[in-house]
This record gives structure tokens, C-alpha cells and sequence, in this order.
């Protein structure tokens, strides 16, 4: 029987091990005064879907929070045999409305800790305009380089579910699969050390995920229920509206069920993510899904306007 | 006299709008101060990935005083007249005003003068309003201040503002202004990791020294330059070659302060994959260049790239991280090459009947067929193999559904031709898939092999009918589907390949094949062996070939079959497509130098629809008019249209028949009958044999009888039956020259 040892803190050292990786970053930014947060229970294709994210950047009320999400891109799967691609993969996502002036410098310092030096390393802000067709949201900013290599993406959200940002978020997406591949010096994303034992105990990102790559990659392309997933759609579709309706006050000045339509929303989005995947959606149809969802997403941005969170006096 | 110094800085600007702004800053500083009076000596803009910086010299202290007088009302005049005159002038009694004399007797004239103001109050007062009205294709709001409607806004948020003022022999002043909480000031930063720091500037000259110092070069070109000959120099060193990329170079100029070039490689293996894949790879994504070996002209396994510091460890981490990424874009890149050769092109063409085209022009797989038939179709009238041309046009889209053109749409038509080579497709057959989007702009090569070109065209006029059919002809700048170029590619190709082409009916039976209607696809077969008949005809005598349309028109009619009455009415979209081609081709000769009304000459001959000998008719026609012969009878010809157009006018007819010889009388006047049937006699000839030049040196033969006619002859007789003759031989001149032009488009 192997002998088990305490944990050390060269087991964290986020140029070590994955998780160590992501607790350097909770903890710089919980330093900095974000709530911190845990991933939202349900399936989103990336970090901005979060409630956290996408609803709490609307309405003029501040808000700090970082938090992990994992992100499901369902198209994306490669049944584990791709070094880089992963269908399931995790985003550290920090949102910090309104932005403060020195964001840039703080994302610069969170590399720091999670030992990206920039007196070593060549670290470049270069274009990129986000939008998210889905989400009716877009913002300018760019996608952050390390030596040539795509760490992040840096927006300043100006657009969120058809509602003009005021004041304007600050959002920061860190990829953290590339970071970890990229502090750790490993080529294969299965071979990441996950927490930073070297002995008997350690744990690879492979061990974690590489059963779950090929098991959904199966599931997304081959056997997802086409019949079940086109239902759900439309069952999330009207239920999203229904709760939408009943949320409202009579004198429809307050809302009171945004959150509760607003997971409809995400539900259909990734239920259409899933059809996608599976190829039985064409081309012309596609368009017409991603409005539906947008509209979806724009019903749920007003409706949150009209709630306490969003801004409106209890 | 003083200077101004501006600077924006910012978080980092687009590369790609870094020059349009900079361009920008300087036009809207100087039109400005040249609008408030302060003509300045001289400008110059520059653009980093942090900031945007100007300096204007020689700008004037001040405005100069304005002197305005205002004109009011007579003395006397009524109270009313003078109290609105008061309240004009701004003056608050009749006592300031000066009174005038003229004619008319006494005025008052108010004499305002109005001082002009320091440069110093225009600038704090103007480069608020540009901060505010700035172009930048695409802007953002930030921060705190965000929150409130009608907050500033700028490409990526703007942290300082340095703007100074002052002659050289003083220590200039900062312009005084506050936008949004960012005041005028001196201060600005130098390199974002290499020099941190607050940089306290005065004037431009130690701006640009002490940026320097603080590591960053202002100058767009400067850093250009410093990349392109390190690159090279640094190539040279390990005997390779740089691939030059002016595009490359100016975006990563523009996305470096200051620039560290590097050089890294990848693994030997990847030199398996077309170099054009390798460099697509490492250009569009990783933004570095490639090298090649300059005996063989071959990629080697080096890459240069552009780092933004100067490293602790001289740049080895930067190295080998880019190596990193480019190893692995290179191998999904070599995983899609190789993915691709195993799926043989045709292999691939069933799935082009699930995408759709254009939604009313059906599948890529109906527009395959349909151009494959017609590069059939077109083959033997440029000269290429028919079966090869059919199969060049079945598999030249093919690629678009490979890996490498799904990550690379740049490299359709490219890869086609690696694939099709690799497959073991004919030479010619591998180059259409290539050649056929070939001429891609103005400076693209037109194709020349006989099967990329009925490719070729077929592809072009499948575009152009089919957009026609619908309906979505381009409008003013508009041109979603690029049909201008797509015609005037089209148009190349047939003059520099010299092709005999007869557009009018190949565009009119490819109207048939678009419209996915069986039963109008057999109206138009039905009608086919008919108009080819009449375009036969047209090419020796357009008249008998517009009265035989006429009669087709009519008897289709007759046929009651709405769908021969509907395939027929496809001529008028038909010629609608033709005067677009014109209008290319106008463009086109002017652009080359031809005098735009000699083109309009030959086009507003009936049924030009054959563009290389619209061409020739413009070349013959341009060369004859450099002559004496051909201006004198220009000027001939026009006296003896404006007579005509005059006469005609003032008869209520048309003097078209015939000459009658017995009441010809004078001697001129017979020479020129006897002349103008030579000539158009000879001219015909020429003309059926397409020498237009002798066509030319026909009409040339007419000029000294033309001028002897109306040197002694009198049009306009007394006797009317012999006035309506000379008319008649007038017009004979003018149907005569008709051969070759419309010369009373010709302007002179």
C-alpha cells in the first residue's frame, strides 16, 4: 500500500498542476474583491452564459465576480484523439462592472501569478471583436498572445441581450487548458498534471476527461436523441416565454422570475448546440434557431431590467 | 512661429486602423485650424498600437482680427427697418453705425471689427469636438463614466491626451481642455513592459527622443523598415531568403512599439505540406514569415517572427513558445492536407446538393451542372478539348469542401489543382480548377489555356445570368456577388486571348439554363437553332437580323405557347447584360487611355455584342482619327449630320432613300455620289473581313470629294425635289461611315 504524504505547496504551484492553476487565479482575483463564485448547474457553451455573467452586466449596479465554467461545445468533441480539442473544457471567466480603469494591468499581474513573466514572455493585446449572435452581445477588446499563443479574450461588453451596457463591463476569459499546456511545457492536453504530484498519486487531465471525451463525442455526433433534442428545444422555447409572462406584474413595472426563464434560454441554446453537432440542422434553419434563442436571450435581458438585481427599487 | 504637439494614448488600436486614423487625426486638426484662419507650415501623423500622435508646425500665435461692414437700411427709413438692422449688427443704438453715401443717397453701415483670438483658446475649444467626432470604423464606451448617456467614446478606451503649444525658443503650454476628466497635458508613457514609466514631454522633437528611449518608435515606416532588413538580414545569415509580405510586414508594424525579430523553426517534416498551406498557416495565424532557400525557391523549416520586447533571456522562451503553437497549427494543417488526398475530388461532389448556392438559384451542385454544360458548351469556340473542359468544370469547386479550404478559403482554387494533380487529372484539367477564378483583380494573371478558360467563362457568365435572372444587379457602390469584376474578367480574358465570342446569344441561352423550369428549358432549345440563325446573320447584315427577331418575336407570339413568348422576352434581360459589359469595357479602354466617345461611337452601333472587335473598331478607329484624312472627314461628316439633323427636323422627316442620279447636277455633287457608293462599298468588304483599318482607309478615300461638295454645292436648293436629293446623298455619307462608328458620337 502506498504510503499517502500531506499535501505540499509545491503541489500547487500553478505552473505544476491544473488545479493549482485555477486557485492561483481565485485567489488573485478574490483578492481584488470578486465574489467568487462556482460554475453555474447547468450546460452553457462558455463562460458568458452564467447568469453571473450575461444578466449581472446589465443594469447600472457594480459587480465583481470570478468563477470556473465549464464550457460545452458539443461540434467541437474529437473523441479524445485530438491533442487540443475538446468538447468539455474549462474557462476561468472574471466579470468587473463598470471596468476599472487599470484592467489591462490587473490581467497582466493575474499572469504574473500564474508565472507568465513579461519581461520573459511576449505578451500582446491584438484585435478582436466578440460577439455572441446568440446572446444578442457584443464588445470590442482583443484576444491576449503569449509568444504566439491565444491565452484569453479581453472585452469590454458594450451590447448584452439587446440591451446597451451602462456602465460597461469589463470581462476577462482566460482559456485554462492552453494556459496549463502552456506554464506545464505539455503538447497534449491529456498529459496536463492535474494536481501536481509527481508520485504514485498523479492525477492527469487524461485520467479526469479522456473516458468522458469519447463517451460524449459518441453521444454528440452519433446517437444524441434528434427526435427528444428538437421536443426540448421547443419545450424550453415555450417554457422560457411562459415563465417570462407570468414574472411580470400586473403593471409590468417589476419582474420577478427572470433567472428561472433565463435557464430556459441557456437550456435551449445548448439543446441547439447539440442538434448542430449531430448535422441535422442545414444551413437556412441555423439562422433561424440562433434568433429564436436571441430573442429568447433579449426577453430575459428586459425582464431583468425590471428586477431588483437589474436595477429596480424593491 | 509656435508648434502643436498632439498624442492620444490608449490601449491598443486595431493594426489595421492605425494608419487610416493617423491619416485622419492630421486632416481634421489642419482643416480646422485652416478654417479658423491659422494656416500652419506643415503636418505630420504618426500611429503606434498605443497611441495616435501629431505635429503641426508654424501654426500662428493667433487668428487674424476680422473686419466685417454691414450694410442697413437708408437714413430715415422706418423705425422698424433700423431696430432690425440694431439687432443684426448687434449694436445697441444708431449712433455706432457710420453713415454712407451712394446714388441713392444716405445709409448706415455698421463696421463690426472682430479680434481675432489666441491659437491657444481655438485649439482647446477644437480638439475637444474632434475627440468626439473621430471616425474609427468601430467605437467603444468603458468605465465609470459609461454609465451616463452621451459618454465619451473612442477604438479601445483613451487614458491621456498630451497636447502642447509653443514656439521653439519658449517652453510651450499645455492646451487647456477636459473631456470626460481627460485634461490637456504633458505627460505620456513609453513602452507598456520594457519602459513603463511617465514620460514628461515639450515639444515634438523630445517627444520623439525620449519615446525612443522609453523604447518605443513612433514611425509606422521606421518600424517597417527595422523589421523588414532585420528579417532579411537575419535570413541571410543562415543563406535563406525572406518571403516578402508587404501586408504582413505593415500589420505587424502595427502590432509592435518596439520591434524584436526573432527566428524559429519547425520540424523538417512539415515541408511535405504545399508551401503555400505552410505559409497560409503561419501567416494568418501565428502572424510570422516564412523563408525560403533561395536556389530552389523552396520553403525551408524557419520562421521569422516579431516579438514586442527585448527579453531577459534574449528572447529563447519567446522562441520556443511560438515554435510551440506553429508545431501544432502545423500539424492539424498536415492532418487536413493528408485528410484531403484521401477523398478523390468527385468523390466529394454529392454533398454540393445540400448547399445551397443562393436561395433562388438553387444548390452548388445545380450551378456545377450548369457550368459544366456550358464549358462544353464553350469549348469549341475557344479552341479546348470539350471533354476535358467538362470535367475541369465538374471537379473545380470541389475543393471548397476540403479541410485545408475549410480553415484557408484563400487557398480555394490552389488546392483544387495540388488535389487534382494528386488524383492523376490532365494537366489542363488540374490548372482550370486553379485558373478558372483567374482573373481574381486587376493585377491577376488571365488564364490562357484553352480549358481553364472555358472554365473560366463559364463560371463568370453563370454568376452574371443567374444574379441578372433575380434580379441582383449591382447598385452605385454595392456589388455583394463582385459582378462588376466577374465581368470585367470575363472581358479580359476574351480580348487578351483574342476570342471570337458571340456574348448575345451565349448569354441569352444561358438565361434558359438558370431558370429551373422544364418546360421553359425546351422553349428556349426550340428557339435555339433560330437565334442562332439570326446572330449568324447579324454578323454580315444586322438589319436582315433585327427584322428576322421581329418576326420571331411575332410568330412566338402567334404560337400561343407562353413559355416560347416567355424565353423570348429573355432577350431584353439579355441586352440589359450586354450594355453592363459595355459599361465594363468602357471603363476598361479609358482606363488603358481610349477616348471615351470613339468607345460610345462603336457601341451605339446596332448589335456590338462581339467585344474583341468592338476593340479593334476602337483601335482602327482611334488611329485614323490621328490623321488628317480621318479629322477633315470628321468634320465632314458631322457638317453633313447637322444639316441633316436640322433639315430633317424642320421636314418632319427622314431623308433615307435612295439617291436619285438623274437630278444630280453638280459635278461635286456627282463625284460624291460615285465616292460614298465606293466607299461604301469597300468599306463593307473591309469590314466583313474585320480589317478595319482598310475599313478606315475606305472612308478616307470620301474626304476630298466630302470637301469639294461643300465647298461647292448649295444643300439647300431652291428646287425642292433637288434639295431632298442632296439631303439624301448627306445621308448617305453618315450610313456610309456607319460601317465603322457612329461618328456623331465623336466629339471634335
Amino acid at each position: 500500500m502506498a504510503t499517502s504524504r500531506a499535501a505540499q505547496a509545491s503541489d500547487l504551484d500553478p505552473t505544476k498542476s491544473f488545479q493549482g492553476l485555477i486557485l492561483a487565479l481565485q485567489q488573485y482575483w478574490a483578492a481584488y474583491g470578486c465574489v467568487i463564485l462556482q460554475p453555474y448547474d447547468m450546460e452553457v457553451g462558455a463562460g458568458t452564459f452564467h447568469p453571473a455573467t450575461t444578466l449581472r452586466a446589465l443594469g447600472p449596479k457594480p459587480w465583481n465576480a470570478a468563477y470556473v465554467q465549464p464550457s460545452r461545445r458539443p461540434k467541437d468533441g474529437r473523441y479524445g484523439e485530438n491533442p487540443n480539442r475538446l468538447q468539455h473544457y474549462y474557462q476561468f471567466q472574471v466579470i468587473l462592472k463598470p471596468s476599472p480603469p487599470d484592467l489591462q494591468q490587473l490581467y497582466l499581474d493575474s499572469l504574473k501569478v500564474i508565472g507568465i513573466d513579461s519581461a520573459l514572455h511576449d505578451i500582446r493585446f491584438v484585435e478582436d471583436d466578440w460577439e455572441s449572435p446568440t446572446l444578442g452581445a457584443w464588445g470590442l477588446g482583443w484576444e491576449c498572445w503569449c509568444d504566439g499563443m491565444e491565452v484569453s479574450q479581453f472585452t469590454y461588453f458594450q451590447q448584452v441581450a439587446g440591451v446597451e451596457c451602462a456602465p460597461v463591463a469589463g470581462e476577462l476569459t482566460y482559456g485554462l487548458e492552453r494556459l496549463a499546456m502552456y506554464v506545464q511545457g505539455v503538447d497534449r492536453v491529456y498529459d496536463l498534471n492535474f494536481n501536481g504530484r509527481d508520485d504514485d498519486k498523479k492525477v492527469t487531465y487524461g485520467d479526469v476527461f479522456l473516458q468522458a471525451e469519447r463517451e460524449y463525442s459518441r453521444h454528440n455526433f452519433e446517437h444524441s436523441d434528434s427526435d427528444m433534442l428538437f421536443k426540448q428545444f421547443t419545450m424550453a422555447e415555450e417554457a422560457c416565454r411562459k415563465y417570462l409572462e407570468a414574472g411580470y406584474s400586473a403593471d409590468r413595472s417589476q419582474h420577478l422570475m427572470a433567472l428561472p426563464a433565463y435557464d430556459q434560454c441557456i437550456k435551449a441554446s445548448h439543446v441547439f448546440n447539440l442538434l448542430d453537432a449531430r448535422g441535422v440542422i442545414s444551413v437556412t434553419e441555423r439562422q433561424s434557431y440562433i434568433l429564436r434563442v436571441r430573442e429568447l436571450a433579449k426577453a430575459c435581458g428586459a425582464a431583468w431590467l425590471k428586477t431588483e438585481a437589474g436595477g429596480v427599487a424593491a | 512661429m509656435p508648434d502643436l504637439l498632439l498624442e492620444f494614448f490608449s490601449e491598443e488600436i486595431p493594426a489595421r486602423m492605425q494608419a487610416r486614423a493617423a491619416d485622419d487625426l492630421k486632416k481634421m486638426v489642419t482643416d480646422r485650424l485652416v478654417a479658423a484662419g491659422l494656416t500652419y507650415e506643415g503636418a505630420k501623423a504618426f500611429a503606434t498600437p498605443r497611441r495616435l500622435a501629431l505635429t503641426v508646425q508654424g501654426v500662428p500665435a493667433r487668428q487674424p482680427d476680422l473686419k466685417e461692414e454691414r450694410k442697413g437700411p437708408k437714413v430715415g427709413a422706418p423705425e422698424q427697418a433700423i431696430a432690425g438692422f440694431l439687432r443684426a449688427a448687434g449694436l445697441t443704438s444708431i449712433d455706432q453705425a457710420k453713415v454712407q453715401a451712394d446714388k441713392k443717397g444716405d445709409f448706415y453701415v455698421a463696421i463690426t471689427e472682430k479680434e481675432g483670438k489666441p491659437a491657444l483658446d481655438v485649439l482647446a475649444a477644437m480638439i475637444p469636438e474632434i475627440v468626439r467626432a473621430f471616425p474609427w470604423p468601430k467605437s467603444m464606451r468603458w468605465g465609470a463614466q459609461s454609465a451616463s448617456p452621451g459618454s465619451l467614446s473612442w477604438v479601445r478606451p483613451l487614458h491621456a491626451i498630451v497636447a502642447t503649444f509653443g514656439p521653439e525658443t519658449e517652453e510651450p503650454v499645455v492646451v487647456p481642455f477636459d473631456i470626460d476628466g481627460i485634461k490637456g497635458g504633458d505627460v505620456t508613457r513609453g513602452h507598456r513592459f520594457l519602459s513603463p514609466g511617465d514620460i514628461q514631454v515639450r515639444r515634438f522633437d523630445d517627444y520623439v527622443a525620449k519615446l525612443e528611449s522609453a523604447k518605443v518608435v513612433l514611425d509606422a515606416t521606421r518600424r517597417m523598415d527595422i523589421i523588414r532588413a532585420d528579417a532579411k538580414n537575419l535570413a541571410f545569415a543562415q543563406g535563406f531568403e525572406l518571403v516578402e509580405d508587404e501586408g504582413l510586414l505593415a500589420e505587424v508594424a502595427g502590432l509592435v512599439e518596439w520591434p524584436v525579430v526573432l527566428m524559429g523553426e519547425f520540424d523538417k517534416s512539415f515541408l511535405s505540406i504545399p508551401g503555400e498551406v505552410i505559409r497560409s498557416t503561419i501567416r494568418a495565424n501565428q502572424k510570422c514569415f516564412v523563408l525560403r532557400d533561395p536556389q530552389t525557391a523552396k520553403l525551408v523549416n524557419k520562421f521569422i517572427l516579431v516579438a514586442n520586447i527585448e527579453a531577459s533571456d534574449g528572447g529563447k522562451a519567446i522562441v520556443a513558445g511560438n515554435e510551440r503553437v506553429i508545431r501544432a497549427r502545423l500539424s492539424d494543417a498536415k492532418f487536413f492536407y493528408e485528410t484531403d488526398l484521401k477523398t478523390k475530388l468527385e468523390d466529394r461532389l454529392p454533398k454540393f446538393a445540400g448547399i445551397v448556392f443562393h436561395e433562388k438559384l438553387g444548390s452548388q451542385a445545380e450551378r456545377i451542372a450548369r457550368i459544366t454544360a456550358l464549358a462544353g458548351q464553350l469549348a469549341p469556340l475557344v479552341k479546348a478539348d470539350a471533354a476535358k473542359a467538362e470535367r475541369a468544370a465538374q471537379l473545380c469547386k470541389a475543393d471548397l469542401l476540403t479541410e485545408v479550404v475549410g480553415e484557408f478559403p484563400d487557398l480555394q482554387g490552389l488546392m483544387g489543382k495540388y488535389y487534382a494533380e494528386a488524383q492523376g487529372e490532365d494537366e489542363a484539367v488540374a490548372h482550370a480548377c486553379e485558373d478558372h477564378y483567374r482573373p481574381k483583380g486587376p493585377d491577376d494573371l488571365v488564364p490562357g489555356d484553352p480549358v481553364s478558360i472555358a472554365v473560366a467563362l463559364a463560371d463568370k457568365i453563370d454568376t452574371l445570368v443567374g444574379f441578372w435572372a433575380i434580379d441582383e444587379k449591382p447598385t452605385g457602390s454595392k456589388d455583394p456577388y463582385a459582378l462588376r469584376r466577374a465581368a470585367l474578367g470575363l472581358i479580359r480574358i476574351v480580348i487578351d486571348n483574342q476570342l471570337r465570342l458571340p456574348l448575345r446569344r451565349q448569354l441569352w441561352r444561358h438565361f434558359g439554363s438558370v431558370e429551373r423550369d422544364e418546360a421553359l428549358a425546351a422553349a428556349f432549345a426550340l428557339l435555339h437553332p433560330l437565334h442562332d440563325q439570326i446572330v449568324n446573320i447579324s454578323a454580315t447584315d444586322i438589319e436582315l437580323a433585327m427584322k428576322l427577331e421581329v418576326l420571331v418575336s411575332e410568330k412566338t407570339r402567334a404560337a400561343s405557347n407562353p413559355k416560347l413568348v416567355q424565353a423570348h422576352s429573355y432577350l431584353k434581360q439579355t441586352d440589359d447584360l450586354l450594355s453592363f459589359f459595355a459599361d465594363r469595357l468602357k471603363v476598361q479602354l479609358r482606363e488603358q487611355g481610349a477616348r471615351h466617345d470613339l468607345v460610345d461611337a462603336v457601341f451605339a452601333l446596332e448589335g456590338q455584342d462581339d467585344l474583341l472587335m468592338v476593340v479593334r473598331r476602337v483601335e482602327a478607329l482611334g488611329k485614323f482619327l490621328d490623321t488628317d484624312d480621318g479629322k477633315n472627314l470628321l468634320a465632314g461628316v458631322k457638317r453633313a449630320s447637322n444639316i441633316l439633323r436640322i433639315e430633317e427636323k424642320k421636314d418632319g422627316k427622314a431623308y433615307n432613300g435612295a439617291v436619285d442620279a438623274a437630278l444630280l447636277d453638280a459635278p461635286e455633287e456627282k463625284a460624291l455620289a460615285a465616292a460614298v457608293a465606293t466607299a461604301k462599298s469597300e468599306g463593307d468588304t473591309a469590314v466583313a473581313k474585320e480589317d478595319f483599318a482598310a475599313a478606315m482607309t475606305a472612308m478616307a478615300k470620301l474626304r476630298p470629294t466630302v470637301d469639294a461638295f461643300f465647298d461647292k454645292v448649295t444643300v439647300n436648293a431652291d428646287d425642292k425635289a433637288v434639295r431632298a436629293n442632296r439631303l439624301t446623298l448627306l445621308n448617305e455619307i453618315r450610313e456610309a461611315t456607319r460601317a465603322v462608328a457612329d461618328f456623331s458620337k465623336i466629339e471634335g
